[in-house]
């Protein structure tokens, strides 16, 4: 008894081979967004690699790119044999690849759904490394003598203007770290000097920020230095105010801006999915209404078209015969080597 | 003697139609362009239009949207056209138009040129605009309790953060206006009665910019107070230190980056300009082709086309004495009323 079996005749083949030609041109079109949002994703860990401390995995980038690719290449061979179908001759040469282009397809969908589950997971990855890459970045914001460091300085100031945030949980961050160079202060001022032997380490820390946590909407000139003092400026309370610096942290704002773009991708991949079964499935049909014509020589006869040719258990019982069989043969050969040995 | 005769069979004129009606469904994606970059250029007018005192003159990008919604319609028109062509008996129907649609052709492919050059010459208004918008907007960035004016603020200093720029010309305009708000002055600090005092509009200057004007490149916490004082800060000079604060004034960036965007937009007008007028020529060729067939009967007979059926001069002057006489028919008729009024 085949599964889901469909009666065809001649216009409803040619109605599908057209149908579904045109949605494995779609998939073309599909697989090809796959790889351009594969590089965009590329790029964009590139662009913010210095946040992470170059440590950043671009495994789920590379996957989509080839699985971008692989799916233009499958669906346009697919889109071929369909507009070929309709023509006897033409089908005649593609029709002993079909079965292994079906498994194939079938391990593609395995890979879709792989690739899918690591965009929702490489999310926890990508929260770890920024969290260590920003703390590393803001002790190293003052190096800009540094060869490999001088420009995180302008790095960390372009994203906090950007994604608007400031620190790396809060703006608090940046009153535990030296942020500004040795060569700009004067050890010889006693302020300075106060300010360096007051903790352990030697570091000259101030309630201050750098300009880059400014936030541009509020109403008065941005208060950056002296922060935590009220009496330093007028009409300040530090509590309240708002408005003034940026208040969010800058590992929340990156991480939600990947994860939007990791869970976008990861929706779309399974809407890939989705229709990459509806091809095989319509494939599927295809081959086999072409296959069962009861007069191969008349193209206008009937013909059935199924999905499995038998039910579903019997078909999977089938395939864990084949395997036990596969198994068997081999170690009957074996056994039948051993004798001839011995002999 | 018509201009540029061209000799053509059957399987000339279906090459003929068939290459222009690929061309025409062309003109149409070129008209779809010139539409989207005309909102484009709207889009980023008014996202700026404060800077600009809300006075800056639409005209050019509604022009250009209009043309390419003309554009749109005109060149399916004339693909619809091409397509019947090939058919004696669809063509029929089209064969007393198509005249004036080659005129109105014409006329738009003109329209189109000076559209072009539009977009070359408006910089020079859009200069003065900014000019003197961006003054009025470094005057009212203090206001932002006043409404109408509160977004000010933050609208210059996104575009001074975006567009890498500091004041109108350079930084210094920043010294000659008061652009921290009264309210977070303390009127009873002495350094501040004294700022006050020292200038006849009683306003509070200093030798400082707002934070957007700062340069992340710069290797040094950016200094955007007390800046022209070098005892300030340590090992400072401000004759020296050029990465400190952004050089260049926002009128110059801005300009720079309108007149980029209205070059290119021209130059893309001039490219769809030229298209057009080979699809017209296109077109005119197959009208003039059909209609000499030699044996009307016969699809397969041979014809000719060209691109006017007389010489240039030729055609000017019948275009004047058809003028002529069509004021001439005018005055007679005018004249044989009054007679016969007269007569009668």
């Amino acid at each position: 008894m085949p599964f889901m079996p469909v009666k065809f005749n001649l216009q409803k083949r040619v109605k599908l081979a057209q149908g579904l030609w045109m949605i494995y041109w779609l998939s073309v079109i599909v697989g090809i967004l796959l790889f351009s949002l594969g590089i965009f994703f590329k790029i964009e860990l590139r662009k913010r690699s210095e946040m992470m401390d170059n440590n950043e995995s671009h495994l789920v980038p590379n996957l989509l790119i080839l699985v971008g690719l692989l799916a233009c290449g499958v669906n346009a061979f697919g889109g071929k044999v369909c507009h070929d179908s309709l023509d006897p001759i033409k089908f005649a040469k593609w029709k002993p690849m079909l079965k292994p282009f079906l498994l194939l397809c079938c391990g593609f969908n395995a890979l879709l759904l792989l690739t899918a589950l690591l965009c929702f997971l490489m999310q926890f990855a990508v929260y770890l490394t920024l969290a260590e890459g920003l703390k590393n970045s803001i002790k190293f914001y003052k190096d800009t003598d540094t060869p490999g460091r001088c420009f995180m300085k302008r790095t960390l100031d372009l994203t906090q203007i950007e994604f608007r945030c400031c620190g790396n949980n809060n703006f608090r961050d940046w009153f535990e770290v030296q942020w500004i160079s040795n060569r700009y202060l004067d050890m010889s001022n006693d302020l300075v000097k106060d300010r360096v032997l007051s903790n352990v380490e030697g570091k000259y820390l101030m309630d201050s920020v750098p300009f880059s946590c400014c936030n541009p909407g509020s109403p008065r000139p941005c208060i950056q230095h002296h922060l935590t003092n009220n009496s330093a400026h007028y009409d300040y309370d530090h509590r309240i105010e708002e408005l003034n610096i940026w208040t969010r942290g800058c590992r929340e704002a990156l991480f939600s801006y990947f994860s939007s773009m990791m869970t976008s991708i990861g929706v779309l991949i399974i809407a890939t999915i989705i229709l990459e079964s509806v091809d095989m499935a319509g494939l599927k049909y295809l081959t086999t209404a072409l296959e069962t014509m009861e007069d191969p020589e008349n193209p206008e006869c009937e013909s059935d078209g199924w999905l499995l040719e038998k039910g579903v258990k019997e078909t999977f019982g089938d395939l864990l015969a084949k395997l036990k069989t596969l198994g068997k043969t081999n170690q009957v050969v074996e056994g039948g080597d051993a004798p001839e040995a011995a002999n | 003697m018509a201009l540029m005769l061209i000799k053509f069979d059957m399987k000339k004129r279906v090459k003929l139609a068939q290459t222009v009606w690929f061309m025409y469904w062309f003109a149409v994606m070129a008209g779809v362009l010139v539409f989207s970059m005309g909102l484009f250029f709207k889009i980023e007018l008014r996202k700026r239009s404060e800077l600009m005192d809300n006075n800056e003159s639409h005209f050019l990008p509604n022009l250009l949207i209009l043309m390419g919604l003309v554009a749109c319609g005109i060149n399916a028109f004339g693909g619809k056209v091409c397509y019947d062509s090939l058919d004696p008996s669809k063509f029929v129907k089209w064969k007393p138009m198509l005249k004036c649609f080659l005129m109105v052709c014409v006329g738009f492919n003109a329209l189109l040129l000076v559209t072009a050059l539009l977009c070359f010459l408006m910089r020079i208004p859009l200069q003065f605009t900014l000019a003197e918008g961006l003054k009025n907007g470094m005057k009212y960035y203090k206001d932002t309790d006043t409404p109408g004016r509160c977004y000010m603020k933050r609208t210059l200093d996104l575009m001074q953060i975006e567009f890498r720029c500091c004041g109108n010309d350079n930084f210094r305009d920043w010294f000659e206006i008061q652009w921290v708000s009264n309210r977070y002055l303390d009127f009873s600090a002495k350094e501040v009665k004294d700022r006050i005092g020292s200038n006849v509009d009683g306003q509070y200057l200093m030798d400082g910019v707002p934070f957007s004007c700062c340069n992340p490149s710069s290797p040094r916490p950016c200094i955007q107070l007390q800046m022209t004082n070098n005892s300030a800060y340590y090992s400072y000079d401000h004759y020296t230190e050029e990465l400190n604060v952004w050089k260049r004034g926002c009128r110059d960036s801005m300009l720079s980056y309108y007149g980029g965007l209205m070059n290119t937009i021209g130059l893309l007008v001039v490219l769809v300009t030229m298209l057009e007028v080979a699809v017209t020529i296109g077109l005119q060729y197959i009208d003039s082709s059909l209609s000499t067939l030699v044996n009307p009967e016969d699809p397969e007979s041979e014809s000719e086309g060209w691109i006017l059926e007389k010489t240039v001069k030729e055609t000017f002057t019948d275009i004047m004495d058809k003028m002529k006489s069509m004021g001439k028919g005018s005055k007679v008729d005018e004249g044989g009323e009054a007679a016969v009024a007269t007569v009668s």
